[in-house]
C-alpha cells in the first residue's frame, strides 16, 4: 500500500508491502508508522476535558500512546463525565490512555 | 522614566524564546507584554500533537510546548505583564501599555515584536450572499473549542485547506459535529500532507480541490453554501455547482502577520530580517513571516533575542 506518513512534518510517501516492509521513509520513525498502517493503525489523540477552579473551563489532554484508529470514538466518550478540579498538573493521569498536557492553577 | 534593556511585546513561542535568549545574551531588566491572561499565545489553543520534534526531538502537543518555555523563564527574573495590550511604540524606544493598573508610558534600550498573526476573514474573500452568523475563521473555532468549551456548530463545511482547518476538521468531528467538506480553490492542498491524512482521510472528510464556495447562504444563521469547481483561472465554472446544507463556514484562508504598532510607528519590516528599519527594534515569529512549525519560530526568536543582547550591550550599535 502507498500511504503518508504522519510522524513529522516532512510527510514522507511511504510504500508498504504485505509483510511490512517499508520504503521510503526519511528515519525509522517512519518505518514504524509505516509498518503500523498497514497492520494495525493508531493515532494519539487530542482532546480537552471539563475543569472546574482554573482560569478556563477547559483543560487539554492526550492519549498518553498511540491507541488503535478504530477505537479512537471508543477513547472520546471516557472523557464525557469527567471533570478536573484545578489545580492540575501536566502529565496527570485522567482516564484509561489519557493525560493532561498542561498544568492549571488554581484560580 | 524607569528603562528596560528589553520590552518583549507578545508572550508566544516567539516572545517567550526571545526573552529566554536574550537573557542567556547578557541583559538583565527584561519585560515581556502579554494581552491574554496567560503566557503561551496561540500554542494553547493547539492541543493536537506535532510540536517540538525538530528543537525538542520529541512529539508534543502546543501546551506542552508552551509549557516547557513557561517553566524555564519562571526560573529566570524576566518581568511578565498580563492583561496588557501595548497600543503604541514609537522610533525612540517609548512603548505604551494600557493593562489592569492603567496606562503607563515604558522605556525600553531595545524591543523585540513577536505579536504573531491574524487570520484572513470573510471580507476580502468577496464571498457573495448574505451575513449570517456560523462563519467564523478556523482559529476562532479553535479558541471556542479548546479553551472555552463551546462547540460552533453541527454541520461544518471549511473553506480553505490551511492547517488550523485541517486541524479544526479531526477535532469538531471527533467532537460530533458532522464536517461536510474541506473546499480548496488551488489544485493542491494549502497544510500539510500529513494534516490531510490524518485529519481529512482518517475521517472520511471529502476534500474538493480547485473548487470554491460561490454563495453562503441563510437569513439569521448559515442554512447552505454554494460550490462550484474552478476553472485554471480560479474562476467558477458554470453549470458545476451544487450546494451542501450545513450550519456553519470555517474559514482557513491565510494568516497575516501583525504588524501595526511597527506600521503605525514608522518602522519598516521587511518580512525576511529579525532587524527592523529601526536600530534597536527586531521582530521575530510569524509577525516577521508566517512560519509552519513552531520549532522554526523558537530558532528565529533566539537569534532575535540574542541580537537584542548583542545591540544593547554594544551602546546601541548592532
Amino acid at each position: 500500500m502507498e500511504t503518508i506518513c504522519t510522524v513529522c512534518p516532512k510527510s514522507c510517501n511511504l510504500s508498504v508491502d504485505d509483510r511490512g516492509a517499508v520504503t521510503g521513509n526519511l528515519c525509522p520513525r517512519g518505518e514504524t508508522y509505516g509498518r503500523n498502517e498497514r497492520l494495525h493503525p493508531v493515532r494519539v489523540l487530542s482532546s480537552t476535558v471539563r475543569v472546574s477552579g482554573a482560569i478556563h473551563h477547559r483543560c487539554p489532554v492526550k492519549t498518553n500512546f498511540p491507541i488503535p484508529k478504530n477505537e479512537i470514538f471508543d477513547a472520546m466518550r471516557l472523557l464525557d463525565d469527567i471533570e478536573l478540579i484545578a489545580p492540575v498538573l501536566e502529565g496527570a493521569e485522567v482516564v484509561g490512555p489519557w493525560v493532561t498536557t498542561r498544568e492549571m492553577a488554581g484560580a | 522614566m524607569h528603562g528596560y534593556d528589553l520590552i518583549v511585546i507578545g508572550g508566544g513561542p516567539a516572545g517567550l524564546a526571545a526573552a529566554l535568549a536574550a537573557r542567556a545574551g547578557g541583559l538583565r531588566e527584561i519585560l515581556i507584554v502579554e494581552r491574554d491572561i496567560e503566557l503561551g499565545g496561540i500554542l494553547n489553543q493547539c492541543i493536537h500533537a506535532g510540536f517540538g520534534l525538530e528543537y525538542f526531538k520529541e512529539e508534543l502537543t502546543g501546551p506542552e510546548y508552551a509549557g516547557r518555555f513557561i517553566r524555564l523563564l519562571r526560573e529566570t527574573d524576566i518581568e511578565v505583564a498580563l492583561d496588557s495590550m501595548v497600543v503604541e511604540i514609537t522610533p525612540e524606544l517609548l512603548v505604551r501599555v494600557i493593562g489592569r493598573d492603567g496606562e503607563r508610558t515604558l522605556a525600553a534600550k531595545s524591543i523585540i515584536l513577536a505579536t504573531g498573526c491574524r487570520e484572513r476573514a470573510r471580507g476580502p474573500l468577496g464571498i457573495a450572499g448574505t451575513r449570517p452568523a456560523g462563519v467564523i475563521t478556523a482559529g476562532t473555532a479553535q479558541r471556542y473549542v479548546n479553551i472555552e468549551g463551546y462547540m460552533p456548530g453541527k454541520c461544518v463545511v471549511i473553506l480553505g485547506s490551511g492547517d488550523v482547518g485541517l486541524i479544526m476538521a479531526r477535532r469538531l468531528t471527533l467532537e460530533g459535529a458532522k464536517v461536510l467538506a474541506c473546499v480548496e480553490i488551488m489544485p493542491k492542498a494549502g497544510g500539510l500532507p500529513r494534516n490531510i491524512v490524518q485529519c481529512l482521510y482518517d475521517y472520511k472528510i471529502p476534500l474538493y480541490l480547485s473548487h470554491c464556495i460561490t454563495e453562503i447562504c441563510g437569513e439569521k444563521r448559515v442554512e447552505q453554501v454554494r460550490v462550484a469547481r474552478v476553472d485554471e483561472n480560479r474562476k467558477p465554472i458554470a453549470g458545476s455547482e451544487f450546494a451542501i446544507a450545513c450550519d456553519t463556514v470555517l474559514l482557513s484562508v491565510g494568516l497575516i502577520p501583525e504588524n501595526e504598532l511597527a506600521q503605525a510607528a514608522g518602522i519598516g519590516i521587511d518580512g525576511e530580517n529579525i532587524e527592523t528599519a529601526t536600530p534597536g527594534v527586531f521582530v521575530c515569529g510569524n509577525a516577521l513571516h508566517v512560519h509552519d512549525i513552531v520549532d522554526k519560530v523558537t530558532a528565529e526568536a533566539q537569534r532575535a533575542g540574542a541580537a537584542a543582547a548583542a545591540y544593547v550591550k554594544n551602546g546601541g550599535a548592532s
